[in-house]
């Protein structure tokens, strides 16, 4: 396997792309300077790179690069249809009505790789839309947004609720499951065409205490799935780490997490499903980095043991958040990346070993995802 | 004819250069106007048609009242101007 060798880096303040020089990681080029780069994504099947916009006038936006970010071109945006006609969206938990109009684009995601074309995006206010056409049109999902139990969903730290997770299974890319904050992890066996909440096993303490199982009403902050055992899922979420071994039919906890078990962002090894890296924060009402200490955990027993790293990260007086969408692997599962809410950036090539900071003065890092490899 | 005029924000988004068009309210000459230029639609308005919410339109100088709908009226020499509100521009 290839190691990654470009990075993209969206942040607040713009695009930023890193690549490995002879002499380690730097950022060689800005693009979308000032503007508010919420996501991207990059398409291993054709090397198209797209590239979420939130522009706080003007909308979501999003723009597509044939030539790994050097020249850029807007493409569709996703679009919600009317609401029928007497038709009352339901209150959510803060006395919102969902309103059926985009919000946020949260998730991107390559569709099989028998699939040239395809892309899924997952938004808020909890829509899921679909391109056949590598992004230049959208289709609304209607199988999930008209489902009652998707009325039930609400915002986890937002006032919408959101897809932020899309994971297409590698040999079957009408599998995918997705997460929701806040509705639990939803599965479609048949490319979109129905779909069923998963099974039980994550824990919202946030919900009344009858209610703090029901599958439908958990935030997991990211899912994320093991390419070579699609089976193996890992959910960092609001109240803890959870994994399950049959596609999120079942989930387990994973227990005496130090020095946190809250986080957003998580990576599981492209290889090996018992091993995941996280990185932790105090819990919600707090959220920055432990004793103000930088680390990454990691554990290669799936979840029984953690070691805590942080050769290479800041030790002192660092309180860096890392957002959901801000730690990335590479398909040789040494590479990873992630940034923070204060403008670091690192990278390591020895599966977190050690770290190198390429930056400390980029903007709020919203998501880092490497591009090509080699 | 009423004219629109656009802020100078939007124009490295979507070139929106000034136009007279037709249209006896809002609605109609913004639509007359994003039919020769579709892109800049998305920019001021959401998908349901109504205006985004941190932009703003003046109606020779009166603030829009109906965000919805367009409906307010504009006179046939009539300015409108698109601008970016002051909210909605989180540093």
């Amino acid at each position: 396997m290839s190691r990654a060798s470009t990075c993209h880096v969206a942040t607040r303040k713009g695009l930023f792309t890193v690549t490995r020089g002879a002499s380690g990681w730097c950022v060689s080029r800005a693009a979308f300077l000032g503007d508010n780069c919420t996501l991207t994504m990059h398409d291993p099947r054709t090397g198209v790179l797209v590239v979420a916009l939130g522009h706080g006038h003007f909308g979501a936006k999003l723009h597509r690069s044939h030539d790994e970010g050097a020249t850029w071109q807007e493409i569709g945006t996703p679009a919600y249809p009317p609401m029928p006609d007497g038709y009352t969206p339901k209150m959510t938990h803060n006395g919102k009505a969902i309103d059926w109009t985009l919000k946020l684009v949260w998730a991107l995601a390559p569709g099989g790789a028998n699939e040239r074309g395809v892309i899924w995006c997952g938004t808020m206010p909890g829509g899921l839309f679909k391109s056949e056409d590598g992004g230049d049109s959208w289709t609304l999902n209607r199988a999930l947004w008209d489902d009652p139990k998707r009325e039930m969903w609400f915002g986890g730290g937002a006032d919408y609720p959101g897809i932020h997770s899309i994971c297409v299974h590698p040999g079957d890319a009408d599998d995918v499951v997705i997460g929701i904050s806040c509705g639990g992890a939803w599965v479609t066996r048949d490319g979109g065409q129905s779909w069923s909440v998963g099974g039980t096993g994550m824990r919202a303490e946030y919900m009344p205490p009858e209610m703090q199982f029901e599958p439908n009403a958990q935030d997991p902050h990211q899912v994320v799935q093991c390419l070579a055992n699609p089976d193996a899922l890992w959910v960092q979420h609001h109240n803890g780490i959870f994994r399950s071994t049959d596609r999120a039919a079942s989930w387990s906890e994973i227990k005496n997490v130090n020095p946190s078990a809250f986080g957003f962002a998580v990576a599981v090894h492209p290889r090996d499903a018992e091993t995941v890296w996280l990185v932790p924060a105090l819990k919600d009402e707090k959220r920055y980095p432990a004793d103000g200490r930088v680390v990454v955990n990691r554990t290669r027993d799936g979840g029984k043991t953690f070691e805590t790293l942080t050769t290479g990260l800041p030790q002192q007086h660092a309180y860096d958040l890392v957002y959901r969408h801000a730690l990335d692997i590479d398909e040789s599962g040494e590479v990873l990346a992630f940034g923070s809410t204060t403008g670091s950036l690192w990278v390591t090539e020895n599966g977190g070993d050690s770290w190198q900071t390429v930056s400390s003065n980029l903007p709020p890092i919203h998501s880092v995802r490497f591009g090509q490899s080699g | 004819m009423p004219t629109v005029r656009f802020t100078d924000n939007i124009q490295r988004h979507v070139e929106c250069p000034t136009r007279v068009v037709g249209g006896a309210r809002v609605r109609d000459a913004l639509d007359a106007y994003f039919s020769a230029n579709p892109r800049a639609r998305g920019y001021v308005l959401d998908e349901r048609g109504r205006l985004r919410e941190h932009m703003a339109i003046f109606v020779n100088g009166g603030q829009l009242r109906d965000r919805a709908g367009l409906t307010d009226p504009v006179e046939d020499e009539g300015i409108i101007d698109v601008i970016q509100a002051l909210s909605g521009g989180e540093s």
